[in-house]
Parts: C-alpha cells; sequence; structure tokens
C-alpha cells in the first residue's frame, strides 16, 4: 500500500527526518492567512498528493509567491486529474494538497530503502544525483549509485552510515546529521513494514542542513495486520476501483486491454493462460487469480468483475482441480453462471479429479458454457469465439444504423 | 531414488489441529506418507487422525524422529514456526502459508544461515513438494503425479500441477517435484533444487517453471551452463502481464532492469535449455528430448 507524500512526511518526521512544516488541504479556503507555514523564502510550494511519482512535469506543483496566489493555484489543482507517466491513461483525481514553504537548495541527493531480494536485506540506495529520475542515473552512470546492505541481526552499523556520508561528499553539518538520518528512515522501515522508502531529494541546503524535500513510502501489504493505524489511512481514490473491488471479493485482479477476459486458479497459471490467449491471436482483457477454494461466491464475484468491463467479448475460465474436485468446481461456476445471468461465451477448462463430471455438468447446464480438457483448445475456441461475438456484434450494430 | 523426501521420510505437521492442517495432514496419510503426528501448541498429549499432537516440535521430534515438517500455521506465526522447526532438528521444512510478511522473511533467512546452515526450507507460500507414490508434503493433488524420471521445480502451483499433468501422460513421470513459492524471500531456490537433481540417479531430465519478475532464472541459466549436464526444459509465466505498478523506483534500480519472460527465456536458451513458450507443451517437449514416444 501506498502512502501520500505528506502521511511519508508524519511518519518520518516522528524518527526525527527532517521535513518542512507543510498544511494539508482539500478546499482553497483551508489555505487562510493564518493558517499558512512560515516562509522565510517568502514563496510557498503547492503539491498535488497523488500516487506517483513526476508530478512535476505533469503540472502537480507549483510555486506561489503570496497567499492569494497560494489560494487561487490551490483552486485549480484540487479536482484536477494528473496523468505521469506512473499513473496510466486515466490519472489520478488530486483531492488533497501539501503547501509547504520554499527552501534555497545548493545540492540534491538521492536516498531510498528497499528490499533487495538477491541479497535478501535491506538495501541503502544513495546518489549525489537526487531529484531525477534514478532509474535514468542508473542506466547512464551505474557507478553514481551507491549501495549498502544491512544485516538484520545488528541493524544499520554506525560506520556504514558514516562511509555513506564521506561517500556522497557530505561535509560539515551535513555530514554530522547524516547518520541519524539514515537510522531514522532505517528504524523506520523496520518498525513500520515498509517496502520501500524513497527521499528523492534529499537536499542539502544553503544553510548546510539536510531537508526531505519529497517522500514515498510503500508498505509491505502482508503486514497490514500488525500495522492497522496506516493501513486505516489507506486512500483508494489512488487506486483502481476494480482492482479495490477485486480485494474486497478475495480476489486479484488487474485490468488490460484486450477483450478475452480469464479467470484462474493460480498466479502463475493465470500468467501462463494471458500468454496462451495472446500466441492463439487474442489479447487479455485481465488478469484474475481466483487463488485456491473456488467457491460459487467466489466465482459470482469474479464473473461481475469480468462482466463489468465492457470490452469483453469472450470468457476463458481455466482451473486446475487440485485437491478440491472438478465435479463441485463447475457446480459452482454453473451456479455463477446462473446469479449473473452470464450470456458471453464462456470456454471452461477443468483438469484434475473427476475433470470427466466436470464437463458433463457444464456441458448439460443448459448454459453458453463451452468444455475444453486440453488448454491449447480451450484457447483457440476462445480467441475464434470472441472473433465470432465481435462480427456478429458490428453486423447487428450496422443493421441497426 | 528422489531428492529431500522419500518413503523413509517421518514427517509431522504444523499447526495439525487446524482446519488446513487438518485437511492437508488426512491427504498426506491417505497418499501413504510416513506420517508420525503434529504439533498444535497445548493440545500435546491428544491424538488427531490417529496420531500424536505434541505441545512443541522438539517433543514431536524426540518421540517420533521426524525430520520433515509441514507448516500450515497462520501467516502471523509462521516465522515462529518455522524456526522452531529448524531449532528442533527439523531437516526439510515446508512452509505452505501464505502472507508472511517480508520482514519476518528476511529475519527467518539470516537465523537459518547463521545457525542453522544445513535446513532445507521449501517456500513460504507455496504448494510444497512430493516424490510420487512415496511422501507428499503439501497441498498439490496426489493423484496427477506418477513415479518417474523428471525432476520438477517452479516458483507458481497450479502450473506445476500442468507440468506434472503432462510429463504424467507423456508416461515419464516425476522422481521429485519443489514448489519453491512465489514470495520475495523464500528457502530453496532453483539453483539448490538443480544441485540436488544432478546429484540424484533418477532424476533423468528437469522441467523449471519461472516467472517473470526477480532474476532467480538469470541465476539458474547461469548454474546450468557451468555445470549442469542433464537436459532442461524450461517455461517462463507473464510474457503478456503487464509490469508492476509502483511508486518509486528502487525496486526496478535493484533489479538492473532484468525481470522480462524474454530476458528469461533468452538467458536459458543461450545456457543450452530446451525453452518452451507454451504452456501447454512442456512434458511433449521432454518426451521429444528423451527420445520417448508421445503418449
Amino acid at each position: 500500500m501506498n502512502l501520500h507524500e505528506y502521511q511519508a512526511k508524519t511518519l518520518l518526521a516522528g524518527f526525527k527526518i527532517p521535513v518542512a512544516t507543510g498544511l494539508v488541504i482539500n478546499h482553497p479556503a483551508q489555505a487562510a492567512d493564518d493558517q499558512l507555514p512560515f516562509s522565510a523564502t517568502g514563496t510557498w510550494v503547492i503539491k498535488a498528493q497523488i500516487h506517483s511519482g513526476a508530478r512535476g512535469k505533469a503540472g502537480g506543483v507549483l510555486v506561489a509567491d503570496s497567499a492569494d496566489s497560494v489560494r487561487s493555484k490551490a483552486a485549480d489543482l484540487l479536482g484536477k486529474t494528473l496523468v505521469t507517466h506512473q499513473t496510466g491513461p486515466s490519472g489520478l483525481p488530486v483531492h488533497q494538497l501539501l503547501i509547504e514553504p520554499t527552501s534555497v537548495i545548493a545540492r540534491e541527493l538521492y536516498l531510498a530503502l528497499t528490499i533487495d531480494r538477491q541479497a535478501q536485506r535491506v538495501v541503502v540506495i544513495a546518489s549525489i544525483h537526487g531529484g531525477m529520475d534514478i532509474e535514468q542515473v542508473a542506466a547512464q552512470h551505474p557507478d553514481a549509485i551507491l549501495r549498502l546492505t544491512i544485516n538484520p541481526t545488528v541493524g544499520l552499523m554506525g560506520y556504514q552510515a558514516r562511509r555513506l556520508g564521506f561517500a556522497l561528499g557530505l561535509t560539515e553539518t551535513a555530514l554530522k546529521q547524516f547518520p541519524p538520518i539514515l537510522r531514522g528512515l532505517y528504524d523506520a522501515f523496520i518498525r513500520h513494514d515498509a517496502d520501500l522508502i524513497e527521499i528523492n531529494p534529499l537536499a542539502i541546503l544553503d544553510s548546510g542542513d539536510l531537508l526531505a524535500i519529497d517522500a514515498k513510502i510503500a508498505l509491505d501489504g502482508n503486514a497490514a495486520y500488525r500495522q492497522k493505524a496506516l493501513f486505516a489511512a489507506r486512500d483508494v481514490t489512488q487506486e483502481d476501483p476494480t482492482e479495490v473491488a477485486a480485494q474486497a471479493s478475495g480476489l486479484n485482479y488487474i485490468s488490460l486491454s484486450g477483450e478475452i477476459a480469464c479467470m484462474v486458479n493460480g498466479a502463475g497459471l493465470a500468467m501462463a493462460t494471458m500468454d496462451l490467449i495472446q500466441s492463439a491471436g487474442g489479447s487479455p482483457a485481465n488478469f484474475l487469480d481466483v487463488g485456491g477454494g473456488t467457491s460459487t461466491e467466489k466465482v459470482a464475484a469474479a464473473f461481475k468483475l469480468i462482466l463489468a468491463n465492457p470490452r469483453v467479448t469472450a470468457i476463458l475460465v481455466n482451473i486446475f482441480g487440485g485437491i478440491v474436485r472438478c465435479d463441485l468446481i463447475a457446480n459452482g461456476i454453473i451456479a455463477a453462471a446462473k446469479e449473473v445471468g452470464l450470456t458471453l461465451p464462456t470456454v471452461v477448462r477443468l483438469e484434475g479429479t473427476n475433470a470427466a463430471e466436470g464437463r458433463r455438468l457444464l456441458a448439460e447446464s443448459g448454459l453458453n458454457l463451452i468444455a475444453e480438457n486440453d488448454l491449447a483448445a480451450a484457447a483457440a475456441r476462445v480467441v475464434h469465439l470472441s472473433q465470432a461475438y465481435s462480427a456478429q456484434k458490428s453486423s447487428i450494430e450496422g443493421a441497426h444504423s | 531414488m528422489s531428492i529431500l523426501i522419500n518413503q523413509q521420510t517421518r514427517v509431522i505437521c504444523q499447526g495439525f489441529t487446524g482446519k488446513q492442517g487438518t485437511f492437508h495432514s488426512e491427504q498426506a496419510i491417505a497418499y501413504g506418507t510416513h506420517f508420525v503426528g503434529g504439533v498444535t501448541p497445548g493440545k500435546g498429549g491428544l491424538r488427531h487422525l490417529d496420531r500424536p499432537v505434541f505441545d512443541t516440535v522438539h517433543d514431536a521430534v524426540q518421540e517420533t524422529r521426524a525430520t520433515a515438517s509441514m507448516i500450515y500455521v497462520p501467516a502471523a506465526f509462521a516465522a515462529d514456526a518455522i524456526l522452531e522447526a529448524a531449532d528442533a532438528g527439523i531437516e526439510v521444512i515446508a512452509c505452505i502459508t501464505e502472507g508472511i510478511p517480508v520482514l519476518d522473511m528476511l529475519n527467518v533467512k539470516a537465523v537459518l544461515a547463521a545457525d542453522y546452515p544445513d535446513v532445507r526450507l521449501i517456500g513460504p507460500n507455496c504448494p510444497g513438494l512430493i516424490t510420487p507414490g512415496e511422501c507428499k508434503i503439501g497441498i498439490m493433488p496426489g493423484a496427477i503425479h506418477l513415479p518417474g524420471k523428471i525432476g520438477i521445480v517452479s516458483r507458481s502451483g497450479t502450473l506445476t500441477y500442468e507440468a506434472v499433468a503432462q510429463t504424467t501422460a507423456a508416461g515419464l513421470g516425476q522422481s521429485t517435484c519443489v514448489g519453491i513459492g512465489g514470495d520475495p524471500i523464500h528457502g530453496m531456490d532453483f539453483i539448490d533444487c538443480l544441485a540436488l537433481f544432478a546429484d540424484d540417479p533418477e532424476t533423468q531430465a528437469v522441467i523449471m517453471v519461472g516467472e517473470i519478475g526477480g532474476n532467480a532464472e538469470e541465476e539458474a541459466a547461469h548454474f546450468i551452463q557451468e555445470q549442469f549436464n542433464k537436459p532442461v526444459v524450461a517455461y517462463i509465466a507473464g510474457a503478456t502481464a503487464p509490469t508492476g505498478k509502483r511508486m518509486g523506483h528502487a525496486g526496478a534500480v535493484i533489479s538492473g532492469g532484468r525481470g522480462s519472460a524474454e530476458d528469461k527465456f533468452r538467458a536459458l536458451a543461450a545456457a543450452g535449455v530446451h525453452i518452451v513458450r507454451d504452456p501447454t507443451t512442456m512434458g511433449r517437449a521432454m518426451a521429444n528430448i528423451l527420445g520417448v514416444t508421445h503418449v
């Protein structure tokens, strides 16, 4: 789960990470003269709170030099939808703004903590090239990316923080401030089950002090049970509504751009099914893992998600029965299909214990459910049915126009 | 022969009396697994499924000489269960539980590496492992397996079953199948399994099922090129999958831009692996390589 910048900064301030005093508003009037944080520079930055980087390029970060200007720019920004290269074409809505005084910045650093799968450790990534796209820096100047991994038994060691401070070319005040900042970030990471904490940029101000200008935090969803307060602050308006509904039903759904929907048990098999649809000449409309224990309720919820997508022309259900008998799964699919009034052509591939009985039940259901036992044949069949359905639909629409 | 587990392996279940533990222990017993008991703290001394229940894994090991454990405890208690098993002297630990926080697994791996380096951890978030006809530790359907000569190692659950069903249909059968799990930090990886398959005379060839993300398949490709001499067929799921949505970039920097299905296919092909792009042809491809007439 992602936190907003203002949520991340509030959390980090609790670990003594230096952040600007900000004001969070959801209406321009809340930026009243006496509410605005003091600005020594006389200017403020107004930042759209969306779950995406690259907000500046999308017009989501504005600077104002008076309280009136803050309010008028806030009015422009609130309610807008911002599209960045991380949001997808539909963009993300701006419901909240963070207003902070601007700072005079001498240098910008990059500093992040995440999990290194290979090292099986928390890794610190740092660079003197802050403020820009770190992936680009990594590609063009791999030497400019500094890393250190942390042994969980002892945690971050003082020497590691000092070495990194020197390697980043810090001096005087900044050099002294850096180790406690890194320690605070590591403590926050561990204490709150983070997946990522990214400070980009970590600024060295004219005064020599360090300041976190931007902050991103992503949390490990598996740790929700022990991070209840943070997960309660989740902003679902920043997520795909279909994916949010899927999660609520215990399903893992991701929207794609194609026209053939699929419903599969297991993430690997679901991806393999998408690959097969593609190689059969079709295009998958979604990734959908119904997980284990394919109950009627779950299958019905999955059909509802699929049918909410107007582009879908055919459905491929691919269930490898595992320990649950295929005749029981078939009955679940039939009941769910009846419940949602399924009319789209649907190919069902059942494999596992009692698969033959399951296929017989599907064939005799009187519904538009086509049983296949071979997965490749099922993929070819659903692509064919999808094309036939589209052709029929366009000829009907043609006749009516 | 086989790897990791066989007819003699004495198996216990942690989370024995829970719903999942009960169901899958019943299945394991019905399959013929040498299943000697289970652990549920506070229920020691009872009997369940006609087997003894113990309060601790240490008690269970002392009384039953168990060497393998399958874990079905809830995610919040799984790290504790893994380390309890390791400390009690269990050699093969299969953790089926999904949803364990990453930092828990990170700590578990650090402790295993330091204090219990010989323990074999499979999973978490995996289907477990099976030596067909001998020992089943996990949630896989036993009936689709056939004792035979193909080793299977996979990151995905149900896709493992595809590879199993196809090699069964082709009459090849399986020596041992290991589902290593899909979590970012897990126990045995492809290379650990390949190294065991290399020394197992019964395993004539290996099917490897990978997924997009991480670089375990690329590392396995390197290992195969350097020191694995048996034929390998590999499929990677996710050629058409969307790239993960992530808020920052640090994860992508770590993987160095690697991890796409195409990268993995390329690395494996360059290492002499027989790659299949159609997951329905894993068994057929293997039969062709071994010169077995496809059934």
